[in-house]
């Protein structure tokens, strides 16, 4: 039977030829991952299973990266934990703060996910990992537990969505637009449950950071995880960061390729040459409109960063709009690269000079603002665009206060001119 | 199990079950404080244990954090019934083993303060107050298994047992 790449991942996985949509199947993992939030309960409910050691020292990865550096007491005892579990049991990959990064851009970075991996990990953007051509996605605390002591996972087979896209991006447009775009399109259950497949020329031109930004968001759309078929760009992504790996295993292999007749409950098409830089409104994802329909938004704060898009290129862009500028009076411009190397590497470019004299606020790596969490969150009745990926009510600080998404130049132009802009109309 | 209808709308994401400004804790009983809190600050209080929330579409949704359906849990609501739930949030309600039921029809009939009694052994929510049945849709044989168990945990120490 024809399968997707992510139907044959998951078969791979539980040792099957094939498997269905709606089939209940349980899955060996490559990688476990939690943060300093959903960790500390998947310790507690480790414990309680009795075993006395994890199911493999070098496959789970301790990132505490919401709350920190620890903003709090109690925040500070939640990294303690984590801390002591990995020396308990003897775990490789707990990353300290100076380290440590947003854990969905340190782990490709670090060159923790191979093409074809099978990953969960306790955090609900897991799914950024598809854009490797990995079968990632988000779970809970007790999944993650279980998942630490067997090294399985019972999942679910999903139902698979396709989505292609066509055309040569505009000025300014990202892929970020396009997942803002796409959530917009079918709505923050469109994919409630399903796999995400991307693919067409427009996502090939693409790289794969952009895809990085486009998978992380799949979960906006109700998706169980997004997926690119790893190519040639995903191999040179690779090869400095994996030892030994093969370039015809990431770019010719049909075991991470979709079968031309496989089944799809939708597909969809699109031609992203009409797509402006897209603004996502309150309180969810998929309002998006396009940023000449937003009419005069004030704002008093913009934040650039987050898994969905605090990467390097990100703050290549940010600075090629910040360059000899600086952030309106009245807009608090925060600025956070998402791991230690983005920081460092922007640094060498010059970029974070550019930031600092636009009257950015550069910290260390954190999720910090993107859940409200510390480091830049609203007061009542304030509204901050942001390149991150949600914008519930009181996601970033106050219920009465309000969050833009967008990608990286609106975010930075925005900054600039005191309420939300494309770059083009920044005077 | 018996109790009244909590009536909330569409897509109640994880941020309004529980807002991330108190996951500094993993705490059930300290949760349990700030449970719905962004969606009706006063709901806590007004609810009593034994109650039930009655949600439309994709209850659940956002972030993966099993603070959610433990906040609610620890409130002593005794389960959730929505139209439809968002995936990792129905996963970790099951893996904790608190109750969740799906039914369209029930949730867009069931109104705010309703008495609502639940047979989880058969599936069945009764609405006392207008008298009206529902079925709720079945969970799957493995999921019943780690249902019936209390959640994946006894679950996994059943079966290594």
């Amino acid at each position: 039977m024809a399968q997707t790449i992510s139907q044959k991942i998951l078969a791979k996985h539980c040792g099957k030829k094939e498997v269905l949509p709606g089939e209940l199947i349980s899955c060996r993992v490559d990688v476990v991952l939690g943060n300093d939030i959903t960790a500390p309960p998947a310790i507690k409910e480790f414990e309680k299973i009795g075993v006395n050691k994890v199911f493999d020292k070098k496959k789970i990865f301790l990132v505490p990266d919401h709350f920190t550096p620890a903003k709090d007491i109690k925040s500070a005892e939640q990294v303690k934990m984590m801390r002591h579990f990995a020396k308990k049991y003897g775990i490789v990959n707990f990353f300290e703060i100076g380290c440590m990064g947003v854990e969905h851009a340190l782990l490709p970075e670090i060159g923790a996910i191979r093409p074809g991996d099978l990953i969960i990990g306790a955090d609900s953007h897991t799914c950024t990992y598809g854009a490797l051509g990995a079968f990632s996605t988000g779970v809970g605390s007790t999944d993650m537990a279980a998942a630490m002591a067997t090294g399985e996972v019972w999942f679910k087979v999903p139902e698979q969505l396709k989505f292609i896209y066509k055309g040569k991006l505009q000025k300014w447009v990202e892929a970020k637009d396009l997942i803002l775009y796409t959530i917009g399109q079918i709505g923050v259950d469109g994919a409630r449950y399903m796999s995400m497949e991307f693919t067409g020329p427009a996502i090939k031109a693409l790289s794969v950071e952009g895809r990085l930004t486009m998978a992380n968001m799949a979960i906006e759309a109700g998706g169980k995880n997004g997926i690119f078929e790893p190519d040639i760009k995903v191999y040179q992504y690779l090869k400095n960061k994996i030892k030994n790996i093969n370039s015809s295993f990431v770019i010719s292999n049909s075991a991470l390729k979709s079968d031309p007749d496989a089944e799809y409950k939708d597909i969809f098409d699109w031609d992203v040459s009409k797509i402006e830089p897209q603004v996502s409104f309150p309180h969810l994802p998929s309002n998006a409109k396009p940023v000449s329909n937003c009419g005069h938004i004030k704002i008093d704060q913009s934040v650039i960063g987050s898994c969905t898009n605090g990467r390097i290129e990100d703050l290549r862009v940010a600075a090629k709009v910040l360059k000899g500028k600086k952030r309106h009076k009245d807009v608090r411009l925060i600025i956070i690269p998402a791991t230690q190397a983005v920081y460092q590497q922007a640094m060498k470019e010059g970029l974070i000079d550019i930031f600092m004299k636009a009257e950015a606020a550069v910290s260390t790596p954190t999720c910090g603002p993107c859940l409200g969490g510390h480091m830049g969150i609203l007061a009542e009745g304030e509204r901050s665009i942001a390149t991150t990926n949600r914008n519930f009510v009181g996601r970033m600080g106050h219920p009465k206060s309000e969050v833009y998404l967008s990608n990286v130049a609106v975010a930075a132009a925005s900054a600039v001119a005191g309420y939300i802009v494309s770059p083009e109309d920044l005077k | 199990m018996k109790g009244r209808a909590w009536k909330f709308g569409n897509n109640i994401d994880t941020d309004l079950i529980i807002p991330a400004r108190y996951l500094n804790t993993s705490d059930p009983e300290e949760l349990a404080k700030y449970a719905m809190m962004d969606a009706d600050s006063e709901w806590v209080d007004k609810m009593k244990k034994g109650d039930f929330i009655v949600a439309g579409d994709n209850f659940g949704c956002g972030s993966s954090r099993e603070h959610a359906p433990i906040a609610l849990k620890a409130t002593g609501l005794s389960a959730v019934i929505a139209k439809s739930f968002a995936r990792i949030f129905y996963r970790n309600a099951i893996n904790i083993g608190f109750p969740i039921l799906e039914s369209v029809e029930a949730a867009e009939e069931i109104k705010e303060g309703d008495e609502v009694e639940v047979d989880l052994t058969v599936g069945i929510i009764h609405d006392r107050t207008t008298g009206k049945s529902y079925k709720a849709q079945p969970f799957p044989e493995f999921m019943q298994k780690i249902i019936d168990a209390g959640g994946l945990i006894p679950y996994l120490k059943k079966k290594t047992r």
